[in-house]
């Protein structure tokens, strides 16, 4: 790992595989046919974000809502898709505004879209907007809608802070309490001070009450991923990310203003390349003196929404829209919460390129959600291993190593940021504009989500 | 415990406040031990040594052994490990590590404490222990445990030793010093270091109740200093990954230590500070110790000396600093030794760990689903011990209030098990979703075991199973709870009768470790092994007897419980007996048991066995009495009102006798014969030597397979005093004759009930004939 993470071989590699594309471009004719799975051909026409910030920075005063509004208003505007076209919205998000709970829908009235237009909002932590995607598919498939706008939106700069249970039960008493006297009594059942602390929303497991954070340093642990392994990967991202903003190729960025600044908001303002030496100084920021996940190789709490425009492919043509993708074969799967939370991509990996008939080699761009660089290293090792792939994936052997030359080449998560509810429709237009970019036929997604879940995704370049 | 800990923790709390100001400079001289040179050893058994880097890192693992045991074998080898690794100039600190994933150190070896044939020879053995100990407590190099699974007694002291404790922060990760359960002490520095490391309460509290701490608290209390979490799976299974993680956290802390210089005293927490200043006064010394001695005394009415003598020696190493609190720690260990209380507990410790094992072997169907019917606390209390272990259940009752009411019973387990940290909420949210509530039979097809708990009538359980056997598949065991009904009776009723057998449980089940498993003539060997094994998994202990009127314990309990009776009627008061039971070890008293059975519950079982036991059983007045009391509604707690008043807010001994008890027992009254005077001695005898003679003739009859399961059996179902180690280890620690005298004496006065029987006999005639051969 440390070697393919040299990033000057890693450039190299780069360029070697460039070289060698379009080489195959001259004979790109049998293009390779999958198993589909399902029976219409489905295709992404293209998906936009706005910038993704660190959270309490540029967007610190917006409400998600009005993140989402800016992705699904620079989504019309990228596509020039007729809204009297559009059946559907679905968006993604996680921690969510008790005022907004249907966030799709208050974002589509606030974005002027026509009020026939029903949406709903979807929650499956990180793969929240994969499942807005997936969600919008089964619409199509299922014939209730034709054209469909999947999203996703987080804002962690403003989260719902809570009473505590104690309080507000004592609160709602309260309201139905008749006389002062009655309401004084109830206040004097206070019985300390601690029911009046507030209750602060964790990136915790429910169910086991550990935070992603030492999950993911346990999870590098038992895979035996160094320190140094991660801070490499953290700067890869990051590395790769700079290169591709400054050569402009993240360019599913639509720029946001927001009301008081200066000036819009037009980048990601997370990509910092630092030096490995300044990385390996940082003290661990879970797991207090032996851990190894620290802030830098870590995704950090981000704001930000995204959006996608999917139909059939008929109906695009119908519609005159060129579609970038056809979105193939997808898979949900669940691990223990535990000890496997964020394994998801070396499960959900084996399952979508055995679905498609696919093996590794037959997928020239990767895009996996990079929630911790740690996470990443342990799937690709849990990936690359045949005892795990014997004791705990029910396989006769391993899935296969991962070609670095082909994963996250435009930087990821722990880069260009994470708000939970949005990176989905990120990694799948990401992926789409890889595709073209380097040329390759399909890509494969994949990323891990809160609960133990994973999801996995093929795509296949629309041809030119 | 909890009590003295309250009490202990508030104690200290006045008083520090008012010893803010006073610094007082601990003080802890010096000692010297002369240091012997051990031959080297390079082919170590139990031991490995190798070097990380410029650590090294010994590894205890004891070949052809689930768990790492001190013993004789292992001291030479750790006294060669450290020797070498001290004589390495290059090695810079040592990592004390277990190479099982099954546990640290799970203890010193009984057998070496057991082989000891003199006090001076279990005095040199806790020399031994201490003086390796003090070498590791001196290496001038950092040796820090790295802590796995248990980490007890002997292992602790280990641990205690180094300079520095990493542990795993799972559930099976605990320490502690159980020495107390056997009848010891911690006898290798474990009296004088722990107080030193933690706070004098809690070192107390640990030594004391021997309770075993998992690694958080350990990290709250001060023992451990560093926690890693455990791993999932990875490039290895999940237990061998987080070995591995520990040591390599281990070897990366000793570094640290090492070039640091050694570990660094810690800071205190005021708090922490002040308890420490104020046990250097002697006056809250003094007052704390006289405190918990004063619990433990009343706790344990003075009958084990282990407390008080751990009292005794932490107290000495405050008091005249280190080399009196080793001395005394030593001297103390081989006196407690050579006590029948240690070796009483020793034999139940070994009767326990055997009675957790299925000699009848694997079953061939494992009983996965089991189907409890009656929702009553009987009922409901085996639902709840099986949910928590992984059985599907099926509660069964007739009417759905029952069935909420045993519902309540168990989530009420399960929440109170959560503010105990025994189980998260998930765990708990998950156990209750294996429960399944119903008034019908539906899915009793499904299910391996039926375990009936409804009411104590022959005709009744006939009806149930005629009715379950219709519907559940042929290799399904019907089970009864019954307490006396003859198992062979109700089998009678069935058309698969090997496949029926007794389980009888213990009110409240949640708490009471004994399981009896009854058989009947007809009774399949591959039922008796299911039965166990469900058992066994459900967290008992479990005993296997034969059929019998009242099988082993109802049958003792009656025949003892009917003397009770005619103590009442010889005018001895019921608060006398309980005084005089509690004093020989029972921990509840005879009569308060009584109300706790319920009298109707006695009276029918009572009735019963007097006409299947004859005699013995029966006594001259026990039966009337009891249909009396019933008829009255006096049938115990439940009620209210039995030999007592039970009354909101008042507890044990303030509780008044009820005096429609006393109008009842007056209507039989009897003088006592000439030649008795019922004082404590003789009515702790009139009890205890009925209570032994039966229990000596169920094993005479086969009743009973074994004096082990005897022993463990009056223990853990009927209280019989553990100190005590059982009826059987009690005739052979007391002296089978000095019984049979006792018994003959009552005998002459009192008739055939106190006939000795003839194992018992014959052991006392022969002092050569033991129920034990160590």
């Amino acid at each position: 790992m440390a070697s393919s993470l040299n990033l000057a071989r890693q450039t190299q590699l780069l360029n070697n595989k460039l070289f060698n594309v379009s080489i195959r471009m001259a004979s790109t004719a049998n293009a390779k046919k999958i198993k589909p799975q399902h029976n219409k051909n489905i295709v992404l026409i293209d998906g936009v974000r706005t910038p993704f910030l660190p959270s309490f920075s540029a967007y610190k005063d917006l409400m998600g809502y009005e993140l989402a509004r800016n992705a699904l208003l620079g989504l019309v505007k990228r596509t020039s898709v007729n809204l009297k076209d559009v059946d559907y919205i679905i968006m993604g998000n996680v921690i969510q505004e008790v005022k907004t709970a249907n966030i799709a829908r208050e974002a589509s009235l606030a974005a002027g879209f026509p009020q026939r237009i029903p949406a709903h909002t979807v929650t499956l932590a990180c793969i929240s907007s994969n499942q807005a995607i997936t969600t919008g598919i089964g619409q199509i498939l299922s014939g209730q809608s034709e054209v469909v706008i999947a999203g996703g939106v987080e804002t962690m700069s403003d989260v719902p802070i809570r009473l505590s249970r104690q309080m507000r039960k004592l609160l709602l008493t309260m309201n139905k309490a008749k006389s002062v006297p009655d309401r004084l009594g109830l206040l004097a059942k206070i019985p300390s001070s601690k029911p009046l602390s507030p209750e602060l929303p964790a990136v915790a497991e429910f169910s086991t009450n550990e935070t992603m954070g030492h999950s993911g340093d346990r999870l590098a642990a038992a895979f035996g991923v160094t320190r140094r392994e991660q801070d490499e990967f953290a700067l890869r991202s990051h590395t790769l990310a700079d290169k591709a903003t400054k050569e402009g190729l993240l360019n599913d960025i639509e720029p946001v203003f927001v009301a008081g600044k200066k000036e819009p908001v037009t980048r990601d303002l997370g990509i910092r390349v630092a030096t490995l030496e300044k990385l390996s100084s940082l003290k661990p920021a879970f797991v207090k003196e032996h851990g190894t996940v620290t802030a830098a190789n870590a995704s950090y709490l981000t704001d930000g929404a995204s959006a996608c425009l999917i139909m059939t492919e008929e109906k695009a043509k119908e519609l005159g829209l060129k579609p970038k993708a056809y979105l193939r074969n997808f898979t949900y799967v669940a691990q223990d919460p535990k000890d496997q939370l964020l394994l998801g991509p070396a499960y959900a990996t084996p399952k979508i390129l055995e679905s498609a008939g696919l093996s590794v080699k037959d997928i020239d761009v990767w895009e996996f959600h990079e929630a911790f660089a740690g996470q990443i290293l342990a799937n690709l090792k849990a990936l690359d291993s045949d005892w795990f792939a014997k004791n705990y994936m029910g396989r006769q052997e391993k899935v296969g190593s991962i070609p670095m030359d082909k994963f996250n080449n435009w930087g990821g998560s722990l880069s260009i940021g994470h708000p939970f509810g949005a990176t989905g429709v990120r990694l799948v237009t990401t992926a789409a504009n890889r595709l073209h970019k380097e040329n390759g036929q399909f890509a494969l997604i994949a990323a891990c989500a809160a609960g133990g879940h994973g999801h996995g995704m093929l795509i296949e370049r629309y041809p030119q | 415990m909890a009590a003295i800990r309250q009490l202990l923790t508030k104690s200290v709390h006045t008083t520090t406040q008012i010893l803010y100001q006073n610094k007082i400079a601990s003080n802890f001289p010096q000692i010297r031990y002369i240091s012997t040179t051990l031959n080297q050893m390079t082919d170590r058994k139990h031991i490995q040594l190798s070097y990380r880097d410029d650590i090294a890192v010994i590894k205890i693992d004891s070949p052809n052994s689930k768990v790492n045991t001190l013993s004789r074998e292992m001291f030479p080898e750790f006294t060669s490990a450290l020797e070498e690794v001290n004589k390495n100039d290059k090695c810079r600190g040592v990592v004390l590590i277990s190479g099982k994933t099954s546990g640290f150190i799970a203890g010193a070896d009984i057998k070496m404490i057991e082989s000891c044939k003199t006090q001076d020879e279990i005095y040199q053995l806790s020399k031994m222990g201490q003086k390796i100990f003090f070498d590791m407590e001196r290496s001038k190099k950092p040796i820090v445990s790295a802590i796995m699974g248990p980490c007890l007694g002997g292992g602790l002291e280990v641990a205690l030793a180094t300079h520095y404790r990493i542990a795993v922060n799972d559930n099976k990760t605990v320490v502690g010093l159980p020495e107390v359960k056997l009848g010891l002490l911690p006898g290798s520095g474990g009296t004088q270091r722990l107080p030193r490391l933690v706070t004098v309460p809690d070192a107390l509290d640990m030594a004391l109740t021997g309770k075993m701490v998992k690694a958080k608290k350990a990290k709250s209390l001060g023992i451990v200093d560093l926690l890693v979490e455990p791993l999932g799976p990875g490039i290895s299974t999940p237990e061998n990954r987080t070995l591995e993680y520990l040591e390599d956290v281990a070897v990366q802390v000793t570094k640290r230590l090492a070039s640091q210089g050694g570990v660094k005293p810690k800071k205190k927490s005021m708090v922490r500070n002040l308890t420490d200043k104020a046990f250097e006064y002697n006056l809250i010394r003094d007052y704390v110790f006289n405190q918990v001695k004063g619990k433990v005394i009343g706790q344990t009415k003075g009958l084990y000396p282990a407390p008080l003598k751990i009292l005794e020696v932490i107290k000495t190493g405050l008091e005249k600093g280190p080399e009196a609190g080793y001395e005394a720690e030593a001297r103390g260990f081989a006196e407690l030794g050579v006590t029948n209380e240690s070796k009483a507990l020793i034999n139940l410790f070994h009767g326990h760990t055997s009675c957790k094992k299925n000699r009848f072997g694997t079953p061939q169907v494992e009983v996965k689903n089991i189907g409890v019917l009656g929702a009553g606390l009987m009922g409901a209390g085996i639902a709840s011990v099986s949910v928590d272990k992984g059985y599907d259940v099926i509660l069964k009752d007739m009417s759905q209030v029952g069935l909420t009411r045993g519902y309540n019973q168990i989530a009420k387990t399960l929440k109170d098990g959560v503010k105990r940290k025994k189980f998260s909420q998930i765990q708990a949210d998950q156990i209750i979703s294996r429960l399944n509530p119903q008034i019908t039979f539906d899915k009793f097809d499904k299910l391996d075991m039926i375990i009936e708990a409804v009411f104590e009538d022959i005709n009744i359980k006939h009806r149930v199973l005629k009715e379950v056997e219709s519907i559940t598949l042929p290799h399904c065991i019907f089970a009864s709870n019954t307490s006396a009904l003859p198992i062979t009776d109700i089998a009678k009723g069935s058309s698969r009768p090997e496949k029926v057998i007794g389980m009888h449980y213990f009110s409240p089940v949640e708490k009471m470790e004994l399981l009896e498993v009854i058989t009947h003539e007809k009774t399949s060997k591959d039922t008796i092994a299911s039965a166990v094994q469900v058992g066994l998994k459900q967290g008992k202990v479990v005993i296997v007897v034969k059929d019998g009127p009242g099988f082993y314990t109802t049958r003792i309990l009656s025949v003892a419980s009917a003397e009770l009776f005619n103590l009442f009627q010889e005018g001895v008061e019921p608060k006398d007996i309980d005084r005089a039971s509690k004093a020989f070890g029972f921990p509840v008293g005879n009569a308060t048991l009584l109300d706790e059975v319920g009298i109707d519950v006695a009276s029918h079982i009572a009735e019963y066995l007097s006409k299947a036991l004859g005699a013995s059983a029966s006594s001259r007045a026990g039966i009337p009495i009891l249909r009396d009391l019933v008829k009255n509604g006096f049938t115990g707690r439940k009620a209210g009102k039995g030999v007592y008043l039970y009354e909101e807010g008042v507890k044990g001994s303030d509780r008044q006798v009820n005096p429609g008890f006393y109008e009842i027992i007056n209507k039989y009254k009897l003088p006592a014969p000439s030649g008795i005077k019922n004082d404590t001695e003789t009515i702790q005898w009139k009890l205890a030597s009925k209570f032994i003679n039966e229990a000596v003739l169920c094993l005479q009859e086969g009743i009973v397979a074994n004096p082990t399961e005897g022993d463990i059996g009056a223990v853990f179902g009927l209280g019989f005093p553990p100190m005590k180690g059982g009826p059987f280890k009690f005739v052979d620690l007391y002296g089978a004759q000095k019984i049979v005298d006792r018994l003959r004496h009552f005998e002459q006065i009192y008739g055939n009930s106190f006939k000795p029987c003839d194992l018992l006999v014959d052991h006392a005639k022969d002092s050569s004939k033991k129920f034990y051969s160590a």
